[in-house]
């Protein structure tokens, strides 16, 4: 075994230096400061003149305008040829263990979903053990799913948690009037998941198509499907638009209609987002394509990447589809 | 570029940088700069604890303190310093020319000081800093929670992100970079416990960026995650948690164990005894660091069924740890020893950390811990890990590799005192914390029963003592750098056989631009 780079030893391109990295330090710190601050003068001093969102607006303008520069650096050092093979293998690695850790990030959220629906929920209904603290805390509480009457709503909601002795400081948990799982065969046509559902595993599949034709070098056709690709991501969001609205007007399902609300919204919020990013990054690639003829049938890492993206948050919401709309 | 080419000049250099060793010795200073601050936290802790009753601190500064104390240790000391460790070693250790991703790499660093900065001012802000235990278990960190807690949760998904970015980069310097002939069963043991590390990293760092999450929403945007009044579970953010927690404190003694591993051969003049074992040792821990989480939460009330599951898995981790460990103590057998600091510190770190793995084994025990929870006796434990464990490791791969980084030797007179009274104020703090923690003393409270009193004021002696030894270490460090004496060989250690000592001291700007070839 001569080496282990499967890809070969050129010289390694090496930046000299780059202020790219300080300069994306200054908008993350100004993000982070301004969204906490904005954040906390909304909760404490709601009214009252701050410069907070300036400043988190500021900061997200200034980091997006770096990583615009980072990306468009990275990929002419790779345009004018100072990748090696190796190097490319260290963005390909860079990019699967931070596609991983987006899984490890959902995963939190999945979890806290089945320890909610197996094991917390029965418990403060009564079952096992740790039950006996229902007849004590949340008598007459039921548990069932997906939860439309909280704890809270069982003993008379925030007036009577409080008039009862017990701590109310959390505020007002209403559950929702209707929820938005599996609504029985009569009604699937009018259920909006199952189109999602459709659209996003189908435009996993256009991507693919368009992977195949550029590594054909039929840019026509990778130009072609992509941009279905990138329209089914569009058609997605906007149902998904459509369903948050219907939930919060229709189905009064709120943030704070206890935990159902709260991992419906969180769960589908969060995959929302990373369709959003994947729309984005795969329509950044087919403007790299259609625009300035980027990539070739053996370079097209910015596409791979993103179409990598793409897959993941497609397998997220089958997960997704199972544990918060079906099951 | 090229072999030719020397580091920028002035400050720029810093903040530009996308060289390994500049941001290794920016990862360095500073970990040791809150390695400092943490510190001083604790001595705020200590002196309060000298004498039964309230003397120096309010109940909510004391709070503060211990929250803060443990947030600026583990994240702001600790596993940077092993970060900076990495950065510098393992392209000198695999024969790479640098990190494989040199810019995400200065940003990797470049997030923390502004981040800590933003975290240690919220002690600082209106209603104080984060006073709910480095856990900040739920509802103390969300309903009773200061106003401040919203920066204490983007401090942590701004630290989570720069770990995340430095794991990555680590795992693909490693997987990518090796030279010819360097395979994965030839790499330093220090090489393959950090590839081990960094994949704990981006495995739980997520999670951790996920219960923050919560805590933000449940705080500021009413769901209710952990408010049993909406369905929810107080209980859920610790399991959360400690899913994060258990592999964070392997994240944080993995690549310590890799340190030692390095050391007692080379100063064993021996080959580390086991290699092959220690691997699968150091990735049979990680596996079971995920599924021993609940072992923190034996009193929260659980099923009994939970209970003896999370009793059985964390015992098991005894069993590579102590391969560990007859490894360390074979690999000194009938070698030809000789006592130079790095060789102190790490025996100490064996020494001691098996003393805290021993107590470690007394918690798992479900029943018994349920007189051992949140006392005193805890606390003795994760410090013999934590403090004797990392730290002592952290000090003994600085003295081992500083000859490597400066070209120069320390004091190793001041060296050996540094140790000596370390180690003597190190097991006067914790060793008496047993003691009073098995006879009923609580954590994280700042007063105390008065039968408590001589062993907590022993305690805060040796805190001061092990503190003020820290001072010689910075100034034996300055002193190396300005005053040390030159070494002239690569090979600055006889026993040394790694490919570091290849290289000549102090190790060139660029090294290994053309891979080595290993045998």
């Amino acid at each position: 075994m001569a080496g282990q780079s499967k890809t070969g030893y050129e010289t390694y391109y090496v930046p000299d230096s780059s202020k790219l990295a300080v300069s994306a330090t200054i908008g993350m710190t100004a993000t982070v400061y301004g969204a906490a601050s904005f954040i906390n003068d909304n909760s404490y001093r709601p009214g009252e003149e701050t410069n907070s969102g300036f400043i988190l607006v500021a900061g997200l303008v200034w980091l997006a305008a770096t990583l615009f520069q980072w990306f468009s650096i990275t990929i002419k050092e790779n345009r004018a040829g100072m990748n090696s093979a190796q190097l490319k293998h260290s963005y390909v690695l860079g990019m699967q263990w931070f596609i991983f850790s987006e899984v490890m990030f959902f995963a939190a959220f999945f979890g806290a979903l089945f320890y909610i629906r197996n094991l917390s929920g029965p418990w403060l209904a009564g079952q096992g053990e740790a039950g006996a603290m229902n007849g004590l805390l949340w008598p007459g509480f039921e548990y069932n799913w997906p939860l439309l009457t909280t704890p809270q709503d069982a003993i008379g909601g925030v007036q009577a948690q409080a008039a009862a002795g017990h701590l109310a400081n959390n505020g007002e948990f209403t559950g929702a009037e209707k929820h938005l799982s599996f609504p029985g065969f009569a009604n699937i046509a009018h259920w909006l998941p199952l189109y999602n559902t459709i659209i996003l595993l189908a435009s996993s599949f256009t991507c693919h198509i368009a992977h195949v034709a550029m590594k054909q070098n039929d840019r026509k056709k990778f130009n072609l499907w992509l941009f279905i690709t990138v329209a089914m991501g569009f058609t997605f969001l906007y149902l998904q638009y459509m369903e948050y609205h219907e939930a919060l007007f229709e189905y009064g399902i709120h943030l704070n209609s206890g935990v159902y609300g709260t991992t419906f919204f969180m769960l589908t919020g969060f995959h929302g987002f990373h369709v959003a990013m994947g729309t984005f990054m795969l329509l950044v690639q087919w403007l790299r394509s259609a625009g300035k003829g980027h990539f070739s049938a053996n370079d097209q890492f910015g596409f791979e990447a993103s179409s990598w993206y793409w897959h993941f948050v497609d397998v997220v919401w089958v997960f997704l589809f199972l544990f918060v709309y079906i099951i | 570029m090229g072999a030719h080419h020397g580091p920028a000049k002035g400050l720029t250099r810093w903040l530009f940088t996308t060289n390994h060793k500049d941001i290794g010795t920016m990862y360095l200073w500073f970990s040791f700069a809150m390695f400092l601050l943490g510190g001083s936290f604790a001595m705020i802790i200590r002196a309060e604890l000298f004498q039964p009753g309230l003397q120096i601190v309010q109940p909510e500064f004391f709070n503060q303190m211990t929250t803060m104390h443990g947030l600026v240790m583990v994240f702001g000391a600790i596993m940077p310093a092993f970060v900076g460790l990495a950065n510098w070693m393992i392209p000198l250790m695999i024969g790479a020319p640098d990190m494989a991703l040199p810019r995400m790499n200065n940003w990797s660093f470049w997030i923390l000081p502004p981040t800590f900065l933003l975290l240690a001012s919220t002690l600082l802000m209106d209603g104080g800093g984060p006073n709910f235990g480095w856990t900040f278990y739920a509802p103390l960190s969300t309903t009773y929670a200061p106003p401040s807690v919203t920066f204490f949760i983007f401090a942590v998904h701004a630290m989570g992100i720069s770990s995340i970015m430095g794991s990555i980069n680590i795992i693909a310097t490693i997987v990518n970079m090796r030279a010819p002939g360097m395979t994965y069963m030839k790499m330093p043991m220090f090489v393959w416990t950090w590839l081990i590390t960094a994949f704990l990293l981006v495995a739980v760092m997520p999670v951790l960026a996920g219960a923050v999450t919560m805590m933000l929403m449940d705080i500021h945007f009413g769901t209710s995650f952990f408010s049993a009044a909406g369905g929810g579970d107080p209980v859920l953010f610790q399991h959360v948690f400690w899913f994060f927690g258990h592999p964070e404190v392997y994240i944080i003694i993995l690549p310590a164990f890799g340190v030692v591993s390095e050391v007692i051969p080379t100063f064993s003049r021996k080959p580390l005894f086991g290699y092959d074992s220690m691997v699968y040792a150091t990735s049979s821990i990680a596996f079971l660091s995920f599924i021993v989480w609940a072992h923190h939460m034996y009193t929260v009330g659980m099923p009994i069924a939970g209970e003896l599951f999370f009793m059985y898995a964390t015992m098991l981790i005894a069993v590579p740890t102590a391969a560990k460990v007859f490894n360390w103590v074979t690999t000194m057998f009938k070698g030809s020893i000789t006592l130079e600091t790095p060789m102190l510190f790490a025996i100490a770190k064996v020494f001691l950390f098996t003393v805290g793995g021993f107590s470690g084994l007394m918690l798992a025990i479900a029943p018994a811990d349920f007189q051992y929870h949140d006392s005193y006796f805890v606390v003795a434990h994760f410090h013999y890990t934590m403090v004797a464990g990392a730290i002592f490791a952290l000090s003994s791969a600085v003295y081992y590799w500083i000859p490597k980084w400066t070209g120069k030797m320390y004091n190793e007179t001041m060296g050996k005192t540094h140790f000596w009274i370390s180690f003597i104020g190190f097991n006067l703090t914790f060793f008496p914390q047993h003691f009073v923690g098995l006879a009923g003393m609580p954590r994280r409270i700042p007063d105390y029963n008065l039968m408590f009193a001589d062993f907590n004021m022993m305690s805060s002696i040796g805190a001061f003592i092990y503190g003020a030894s820290q001072l010689l270490f910075l100034f034996n460090i300055v002193r190396t750098i300005t005053h040390g004496k030159p070494v002239t060989d690569a090979k600055v250690w006889e026993g040394g056989t790694t490919l570091e000592w290849t290289v000549p001291s102090p190790a060139p700007y660029h090294t290994f631009t053309t891979p080595p070839e290993v045998k």
